[in-house]
């Protein structure tokens, strides 16, 4: 909490300059810069191997990058470790849950070792908050999908950290259980909290986030907002397309079966926007 | 950085003793095995076996403790294992925690796990006949000798733990060292054996540890072999702290 207080003043809650990173003979950050200001959910987007992860796991002082700084909430990644671990909390790519624990157990357990008092009443209100209090004295083995990820993301959010990594929160998830995601990190924006999240899926990102880098083989290919992005394209322009007829069509065509205002009925020259 | 580290592995301990009371199938699969050689050999191979005037259970208890230690550590490696893969182990790693205790939670819980399979193992084996006259200050003495034993295989099961790729992976580092004793002391007197067996045999650690503990047992004079075997402990000990320390840090920055 001191940590927060101590540079609440700096407007950028992650600075990125210059970052690399190799493992062997792969050079998984070639340079990279970004900028993430503080209460903005920034999204970083990439393919399987763009070095999305290993800039988490620099960010989170789990790995030492090869060159360049990062600071997290006004502290260097590299000389103040134990001052950016107060700061942040890593959702990592793989729900981080104790199986074996129940859900009100993983709770308990982050919050001590957050080292914070009444520990009981906040794994109760995370439960509540995350729809979870139903299932809170199962083990966490018996949960979905879903249920895991909120739980995960739960955990991370005790102490308050000014800043949450989210590694691709939303993989390996059903529909709902990506809804379910969603929701809950559109509430901690709503608390000032900065969110960098990394993802494969576009429409996430498109979703969720303020900014957007595109991280593309260790390098930033493109960062801004959503609107900017669109803007790097040509713009949108109005093209005819010929329209098959549906198998749906021809059945309700050769039955007889006339439903008035059926535009699409027939063949006929539609409108695709792109 | 230390001001927590004992309240964290507290922690962190209590998370890992329940996950072996809540399955406590790990205990019993440690225990199994050396129970069934125990009866095996009693039972069945035993009376073929010149050893001594002691009843062969105790004779052969020393040796079936190692085996259900080394048994236990697999145990250890697996742990670990599944905090790494499932993501828990950086999670933990990345939150502001004296960070050792990550580590050193997994190395007390393999203590008190195999402290719990060694006192199944005894039990048995007092049921099937096992008796020593040693006093407190003996027994003391070969829990000493069992505690060290234990924290060095420990930190070498970190080792796997730590690297290994696929859950067989984890354990499988533990099966030569469950062998170990069969070319030892362990069952039968190493003076039976042809020259370059009984010279591997006793120059084992295996046999000095298991020579030290019987002799206390049963009240000998241990002479020797107490030092030699503190040493082999002791040194596997150092070896494996520090080489699990290296693969530690090339993992976590």
């Amino acid at each position: 909490m001191t940590a927060q207080l101590m540079t609440a003043q700096s407007p950028q809650a992650i600075r990125v300059q210059g970052l690399e990173k190799s493992y062997k003979k792969v050079r998984a950050l070639r340079g990279v810069d970004l900028d993430v200001a503080r209460g903005s959910i920034f999204a970083l987007l990439g393919s399987n191997g763009a070095g999305k992860t290993t800039v988490v796991n620099i960010l989170s002082t789990l790995l030492k990058p090869d060159a360049g700084t990062a600071t997290v909430n006004g502290f260097d990644v590299a000389a103040q470790g134990a001052q950016v671990r107060e700061s942040i909390s890593l959702t990592g790519q793989f729900a981080a849950v104790d199986e074996i624990l129940t859900g009100r157990e993983n709770l308990v357990l982050a919050a001590r070792l957050r080292h914070l008092k009444g520990v009981g009443q906040i794994a109760d209100d995370l439960l509540a908050r995350f729809q979870l209090a139903d299932a809170a004295q199962r083990r966490v083995s018996t949960y979905s999908g879903g249920m895991r990820r909120r739980l995960d993301i739960a955990m991370s959010l005790i102490g308050n950290p000014p800043v949450i990594f989210l590694d691709e929160p939303t993989t390996g998830l059903d529909p709902q259980g990506r809804l379910e995601v969603w929701q809950a990190v559109r509430e901690l924006t709503g608390r000032g909290t900065t969110v960098l999240l990394t993802t494969q899926y576009l429409d996430e990102a498109e979703q969720l986030a303020d900014r957007i880098a595109i991280l593309h083989h260790g390098r930033i290919i493109a960062n801004g907002t959503l609107a900017e992005l669109k803007e790097l394209f040509p713009p949108a322009k109005v093209e005819y397309v010929e329209k098959q007829p549906t198998l749906e069509d021809i059945f309700l065509a050769i039955t007889g079966d006339d439903r008035t205002g059926s535009s699409d009925s027939a063949a006929c020259g539609d409108r695709t926007e792109r | 950085m230390n001001t927590h580290f004992f309240g964290d592995t507290a922690v962190l301990l209590g998370r890992s003793m329940r996950h072996i009371t809540r399955s406590p199938d790990t205990i019993i699969t440690t225990a199994i095995t050396p129970i069934a050689l125990l009866l095996l050999f009693v039972y069945v191979f035993g009376g073929a076996v010149k050893h001594g005037s002691e009843a062969y259970v105790t004779y052969l208890l020393p040796g079936i403790l190692l085996i259900t230690i080394a048994s236990g550590i697999s145990y250890t490696a697996l742990r670990l294992f599944t905090d790494m893969q499932g993501g828990i182990f950086q999670r933990f790693q990345s939150m502001p925690i004296a960070r050792s205790s990550v580590l050193w939670s997994h190395v007390l819980t393999s203590l008190a796990a195999n402290l719990i399979s060694v006192v199944v193992v005894v039990l048995i084996a007092v049921a099937i006949g096992f008796r020593s006259g040693a006093g407190a200050l003996a027994w003391l003495a070969v829990a000493g000798i069992l505690f060290l034993f234990t924290l060095a295989l420990t930190w070498m099961a970190v080792i796997p733990g730590l690297t290994a790729k696929s859950v067989d992976g984890a354990g499988a580092f533990s099966y030569p060292l469950i062998f170990l004793p069969f070319i030892s002391s362990a069952f039968v007197p190493t003076a039976t054996m042809p020259g370059p067996v009984r010279a591997f045999a006793d120059n084992q650690p295996v046999t000095s540890i298991v020579n030290t503990i019987r002799d206390l047992l049963a009240q000998q004079p241990a002479g020797a072999s107490v030092w030699t075997a503190l040493a082999w402990c002791l040194g596997i000990l150092v070896v494996a702290y520090a080489l699990a320390m290296v693969t530690y840090h090339r993992k976590i920055a």
